[in-house]
């Protein structure tokens, strides 16, 4: 298994970048389900800086499934941190899928997943300070 | 760092007392055993008919009823379209069970869309058994062919083939169309008696590269006088059953791994031992297992242990096994190919969240206690990480 995947991809399944859980997040985001194997959850932090724009401070993630959707969340939260909100939306599984040298076609929607899970935890941030 | 197999029942290494007869036909022994007006091809000729006599003697069958194929796979799919279609004037229907391997499965839904063919697929119980109810309740009048493995790849459970041997044997003397009965013992071939008279089967699928034999040669045995078409023309080879020109270094390496499986008998009882230690070591010091398939007993192949571990998926065990030195398998989704998890676990009513964490391992003769203590000690540490990682 392990020789269709990317030394980059190998070396974020084994020393995933921002894994664990924020307290007090200011958005979450899940994907995937336990049927098809794969379940992404992201946590983001919201602040804004100097000029008032609103920007990821801290970014965590969380994935049950195989090597490629362990590395694709690590690197989405790698792309993600402190960039601002509306590049951070910009990130795409194309992206993703560069960071870690290729995906084997057949992992190609695990970039997809993560990608998709960045998004909806700035939605879910957005719907947050909507209710506010 | 030595490297730790724990999944025998993808391949095995090829034994040195195999790959020693095998050489001369890798050499010297090049002939064509076709070409039988020669000493080259009739050397090459002897060395096909003494194997085909110790494959007979394994299986107590006779030398006419064994045609060598390129393995498992193309063994199981003679026996299913080679059979189907000598008889499908007398009926169309066929059943196996729900846990078969692919090249029995996919092989019954070639037949269903190309060629007609009506399948009962079997349901397992929960340790993945068929039940003799069900099959007798799943035959009619236009069933003509009944196949079950021996000995299932995923989970080890061993399904009754005795028993069925003889439900068939009897309802066959009150029947009009016979029902033929075949049986995978591909994983089966390396412990359990293969007598097909005890077993009571008119074909059974067998694999080299699952016995310390070479990759790309199993043998089909056919029962003679089965009505049966083969499924390769050419030049008439294998009495007219498989045409091609032999795999004579591959035939000869079979034979030989054959005859070793008496000699391996002895190491049943210390592997059998490693089995027991590896599912006791691995329930008492990772939470929230369980052990899948047949209880360990005698429905259960001695050298298989499989778990689905909660919150864990499936090809990450794999690799972070793999990182350790240690080579093992997994039923899940992303391990297949597809999305689907693997379907034995779920004839078995496990669910796809619970099927995706699963793992198999199964021994063979040259694992030792310090690969199992070895085992033991990293796996739960592994499971812990992927559990960390995991948002559950």
């Amino acid at each position: 298994m392990a020789q269709m995947y990317t030394k980059k991809v190998i070396e974020h399944f084994t020393n995933p970048k921002n894994m664990g859980q924020i307290k007090n997040p200011s958005g979450t985001g899940t994907v995937g389900n336990p049927v098809c194997g794969d379940i992404m959850k992201v946590y983001i932090k919201v602040k804004k800086n100097k000029q008032g724009e609103e920007y990821i401070d801290d970014i965590k993630f969380q994935t049950l499934g195989c090597g490629a959707a362990i590395a694709t969340s690590s690197v989405v939260t790698e792309l993600a941190k402190g960039k601002k909100l509306k590049n951070a939306t910009k990130i795409s599984k194309k992206e993703i899928t560069k960071e870690l040298g290729g995906l084997p076609p057949q992992k190609l929607h695990c970039s997809l997943l993560a990608d998709r899970a960045l998004v909806k935890a700035i939605d879910n941030y957005h719907q947050k300070i909507k209710k506010k | 760092m030595r490297r730790i197999y724990f999944d025998h029942a993808a391949t095995t290494k090829v034994d040195p007392e195999v790959k020693k007869a095998m050489l001369p036909y890798l050499g010297d022994k090049f002939g064509n055993p076709s070409s039988i007006f020669y000493k080259e091809g009739q050397d090459a000729h002897k060395a096909i008919d003494e194997s085909r006599e110790k494959v007979a003697e394994f299986l107590n069958a006779k030398v006419e009823e064994i045609i060598f194929t390129s393995g498992g796979t193309e063994s199981d799919n003679l026996a299913l379209k080679g059979i189907f279609e000598a008889n499908k004037n007398k009926g169309n229907h066929i059943i196996v069970s729900s846990v078969e391997h692919h090249a029995i499965l996919h092989s019954c839904q070639y037949l269903e869309k190309y060629h007609g063919a009506k399948v009962t697929y079997l349901p397992v119980d929960k340790c993945g058994i068929v039940a003799i109810e069900d099959l007798k309740k799943a035959i009619t009048t236009k069933t003509i062919l009944v196949s079950i493995m021996y000995v299932n790849n995923e989970v080890g459970t061993i399904e009754p083939i005795a028993e069925i041997g003889k439900l068939l044997k009897n309802l066959n003397q009150k029947r009009e169309n016979r029902i033929y009965f075949h049986t995978d013992a591909v994983q089966g071939a390396g412990y359990l008696d293969c007598d097909l008279q005890k077993l009571g089967v008119d074909a059974l699928s067998m694999s080299a590269h699952k016995i310390y034999g070479p990759k790309g040669v199993g043998v089909l045995y056919l029962r003679k006088g089965i009505p049966f078409v083969p499924q390769a023309q050419g030049g008439g080879q294998e009495g007219g059953k498989r045409a091609g020109t032999e795999n004579v270094a591959g035939i000869v390496g079979l034979a030989k791994a054959i005859e070793l499986i008496k000699q391996n008998k002895k190491e049943t009882g210390r592997i059998e031992n490693l089995r027991n230690k590896l599912v006791e070591g691995i329930l008492k010091t990772v939470p929230d297992a369980i052990f899948t398939g047949s209880k360990i007993g005698p429905n259960r192949l001695i050298s298989s242990a499989s778990f689905c571990f909660k919150n864990v998926e499936g090809e990450s065990l794999l690799m972070s096994l793999d990182q350790a030195g240690i080579a093992s398998s997994s039923g899940s989704a992303c391990t297949s190919g597809s999305l689907d998890p693997s379907h034995v676990l779920i004839a078995m009513g496990l669910k796809p969240e619970v099927a995706h964490g699963s793992l198999r391992l199964t021994l063979g003769k040259e694992n030792t206690e310090n690969e199992v203590d070895y085992f033991l000690k990293v796996l739960p540490g592994i499971v812990k990480r992927l559990r960390t990682i995991s948002p559950f």
